[in-house]
């Protein structure tokens, strides 16, 4: 088990190299304007030379293979560059921010999957029946609509017409100092939005699993030996419907990171999201490569794991390696 | 592997992943606790975050920041006043030299006193090369920057810049403190310290700035204790967070502006705005660089529709830079709509129809693209109504959407929807605009317009400081433009505010294109009484 998580942690070295030069191949080809991006408005009253000066003192002039060698060499050395776009160190950027972000999809992952696999248990139990198809339904629902509609139609709802939660932001708007109350109730509908729309995977994933295992032979003949339906239901059926859900946690990262950057946006949560989009539109190499890189590792992070529950949950997989 | 050792790992997995978020959330904020009770708040909701607020970099070059001071500051009306100055500059009799004696007694927020010293490090590292600021342009007149003792700076100019005390409304900041550090990408540029009437308490990027009054404050204490900005893009969450009373004020379209007009704990206060949309004719096109279209197309075009449809009203029709409410502007210079007159200029000069219904002349076709940037609602609407107008005197306009990367290397054959506006002097729109050495010198003068007698007018607006003398320029620049329009100035567009009824009393200054921080009823929120709209205080 170590081993493969050694193996595959050797495995992302060349991955991410490459991904931080595909970063800066594609950035570079793209049609966006490092300079514009960064003048803003004022770009468009400023003369020539001034746009020149910009561009020497951005180092955008230099040849792609020289800058994406620059960044690399002087991120291994732990200097991750200047944002352009948010005028500060890299570093400083993802450090304000990466902990919120992952407060939220921490938050809303554990939502998921929990809700996920009670109502999945709950409706395999009983197929066809009301809870089943209601869920079903609503399942099937969900996974057509998108976060930053539910987030509207939360806010609408919960903040507007009921008056209970806070419609964004991380704190009240007056209030400057971060309370865990304050932040409690400000994550509530973010964090439920983000988790609801990734529910109906795992709840129809659990449902299917469950609902296979409750026919195969063994829990079958756990039932014939007469062991309580809890026992029957949680220890055998739900053991072995979970399997495809824990490859399903790891692939899920990526529509995680993409759902969290929607919700983000409609929340004012002063995530990382915002920032990998303005990033990317101003093409700020150091920012946006460096905020690959970590989404590319959340991936390949959230793979092994999947991969090593799965190899736990299940002693038959073994390994690899 | 029992069911037991998976609930160990998994328990353990989520264990690692919570105190690891716990550890990165923990607040390094140091404000001062306890919301203080009893004091006045006000929230307001933007659109724009932002960049940086350090002014080296740019920010608040227009004047009006919260947190710092420039020289001079304009008023409600637009008049330039004494800021960190103690009064206007005094400036020679050539026009090249401008004195400025300081304000005395005033202090940073971090305690530390404002000198000379500071101003001049201010001008000079913004027209540093190595600064990346992107409007240096702005401060091309100057030669150089002196302290003559502790209390005056004075300014030397290349040539004579009439609007120059305008430019000095930027803000100064603190030698001690950004002379210290990296210029484009030190604290200074998210934690600003300045002589301002509010103090920067936090900014949360991409949530909300957060400020509170300095107590110190050399133009007396605000009312409105705390100062909130919350930057929230999206119109419609704006919109709904002011509803919901998690906002008190916020910039909004006019389409949603509408839905609080039966709010009786709202107002909805109109800014009047310098923020023009144009269509810029190329001169380097056979078809726009012909004066008789340009003429046609400036009388064919619908302005007061394109404010009633587009704009729900709010706005006026635009016939060059000026606003036809400024003082600036010249009255008899309004072309209203006449779709006849249109087409008899075109047949005049030759433009005769052909089979298609478009006019030909010595075998071009009068057809032009015009470019828009892709997304913008507002540009995209003027420039299908432009192309509509056009049609119906004979000329076909395809309107075509684009990134300014893309528009960019077209600008010189192509029409573009350009918007702008800068309120402060005449000089600072139309100069760009329209002097014919700045064609094709980045954004300036997108139309290559060339004309002599406008390059004389512009260049005599801004050499002369007497203002009756500078007017009779502009008179000029504005009838030239009549005669040969080398954009077709659509209009000007108000900016529409909602804020809560128990602040007040509320103005706005009149606002350029861009939506700053400064721009809103909060331009002076340090002079808001919380008594309501009837407890003045100005």
């Amino acid at each position: 088990m170590a081993r493969m998580a050694g193996r595959r942690a050797l495995f992302a070295v060349p991955v991410l190299g490459v991904v931080t030069f595909g970063v800066f191949a594609v950035a570079a080809a793209s049609p966006f304007d490092p300079v514009k991006a960064y003048a803003g408005t004022a770009g468009l009253t400023a003369s020539q030379e001034n746009l020149d000066q910009l561009r020497v003192n951005l180092g955008v002039d230099q040849p792609l293979v020289a800058r994406w060698w620059d960044w690399l060499t002087s991120a291994l050395r732990g200097d991750l560059g200047d944002s352009s776009v948010m005028r500060q160190p890299v570093a400083d950027v993802i450090a304000e921010r990466m902990g919120w972000s992952v407060l939220l999809a921490a938050t809303a992952f554990l939502v998921a999957i929990l809700l996920g696999t009670g109502l999945g248990v709950l409706a395999a139990r009983r197929p066809g029946g009301w809870l089943d198809r209601c869920v079903s339904s609503a399942a099937y629902t969900l996974e057509a609509a998108p976060a930053f509609w539910l987030g509207l139609l939360a806010i609408w709802f919960f903040a507007l017409k009921l008056d209970v939660l806070p419609a964004g932001g991380l704190t009240d708007a007056a209030s400057e100092v971060v309370t865990f109350g304050q932040v409690a109730s400000h994550l509530v509908l973010p964090a439920a939005v983000l988790g609801v729309s990734q529910l109906p995977w795992f709840f129809l994933y659990v449902r299917q699993g469950v609902a296979d295992a409750l026919a195969e032979d063994p829990v079958r003949g756990a039932r014939a030996r007469g062991l309580s339906e809890r026992t029957v239901l949680l220890g055998h059926a739900l053991r072995s419907g979970m399997l495809p859900m824990l490859t399903l946690i790891g692939s899920r990262v990526p529509e995680l990171i993409t759902g969290a950057l929607l919700v983000e946006t409609v929340f004012s949560w002063p995530g990382i999201a915002a920032a990998t989009v303005e990033a990317a539109t101003s093409v700020d190499f150091s920012l946006l490569t460096a905020l690959t890189v970590l989404a590319t590792a959340a991936v390949l992070l959230g793979n092994l794991l999947s991969d090593l529950l799965y190899g736990l949950a299940d002693p038959r997989v073994a390994f690899d390696g | 592997m029992t069911a037991r050792s998976i609930r160990v790992a998994v328990a353990a997995t989520m264990a690692t992943a919570l105190s690891l978020t716990a550890a990165a959330c923990s607040n390094p904020d140091t404000a001062k606790g306890g919301s203080g009770s009893g004091s006045t708040s006000a929230v307001v909701g933007i659109a724009y975050e932002p960049d940086s607020l350090s002014p080296l970099l740019g920010y608040g070059k227009d004047g009006n920041s919260k947190i710092f001071d420039g020289l001079l500051a304009l008023d409600a009306d637009m008049k330039l006043r004494p800021a960190l100055a103690a009064g206007l500059p005094e400036v020679s009799a050539d026009g090249l030299t401008y004195t400025y004696k300081l304000r005395q007694g005033v202090k940073f927020s971090d305690g530390k006193p404002f000198g000379a010293k500071d101003v001049v490090f201010t001008y000079r590292t913004i027209l540093d090369e190595k600064t990346n600021n992107a409007s240096r342009t702005e401060l091309d007149a100057v030669k150089d920057v002196t302290a003559n003792g502790e209390d005056t700076v004075v300014f030397t100019l290349k040539y004579p810049y009439a609007p120059f005390a305008q430019r000095t409304v930027l803000p100064i900041a603190p030698q001690h403190v950004a002379g210290e550090q990296d210029v484009n990408t030190g604290a200074f540029t998210t934690r600003p310290i300045g002589t301002g009437p509010y103090v920067l308490t936090k900014w949360s990027k991409g949530e909300k700035l957060s400020f509170t009054a300095n107590p110190h404050y050399w133009g007396g204490e605000p009312e409105v204790k705390k100062f909130t900005m919350a930057i929230i893009k999206d119109d419609d969450v704006r919109a709904t967070r002011l509803r919901s009373g998690d906002l008190d004020g916020a910039i909004l379209p006019p389409n949603l502006a509408k839905g609080f007009a039966d709010d009786k704990s709202k107002k909805t206060v109109t800014a009047t705005t310098y923020d023009y949309r144009t269509v810029t004719l190329p001169t380097h096109n056979k078809v726009t660089g012909d004066t008789a279209v340009r003429r046609a197309l400036d009388i064919a075009v619908d302005r007061e529709t394109m404010v009633d449809a587009i704009l729900n009203g709010d706005g006026k029709p635009a016939y060059g830079p000026v606003p036809t409410d400024s003082e600036w502007f010249t009255q008899g210079t309004e072309r209203p709509h006449d779709l006849a007159a249109a087409k008899k200029i075109l047949d005049e000069a030759g433009w005769k129809p052909g089979k298609d219904g478009v006019r030909v002349k010595d075998g071009v076709r009068a057809a032009f693209p015009l470019w828009y940037l892709t997304g913008d609602k507002l540009r995209q609407e003027h420039a299908l109504a432009y192309a509509s107008d056009a049609k119906k005197a004979g000329i076909a306009i395809t309107a075509e959407a684009g990134s300014w990367e893309v528009i960019e290397p077209r600008m010189k054959h192509d029409a573009v929807l350009a918007g702008g506006g800068s309120p402060a002097d005449p000089d600072f729109d139309q100069y760009t605009l329209l002097k014919s050495s700045l064609a094709g010198d980045g954004f300036n003068n997108m139309a290559w317009y060339d004309n002599k007698a406008v390059d004389a007018a512009i260049e005599a607006g801004r050499r002369s400081g007497d203002r009756t003398e500078r007017k009779k320029a502009y008179d000029t620049v504005q009838r030239e433009l009549v005669k040969n329009p080398g954009y077709t100035f659509l209009t000007h567009i108000d900016h529409l505010y909602v804020v809560d009824d128990r602040f007040g009393p509320l103005t706005t200054q009149v606002e350029p294109h861009d939506h700053g921080l400064a721009s809103g009823p909060w331009w002076n929120v340090e002079k808001w009484s919380t008594e309501g709209a009837g407890g003045s205080k100005k």
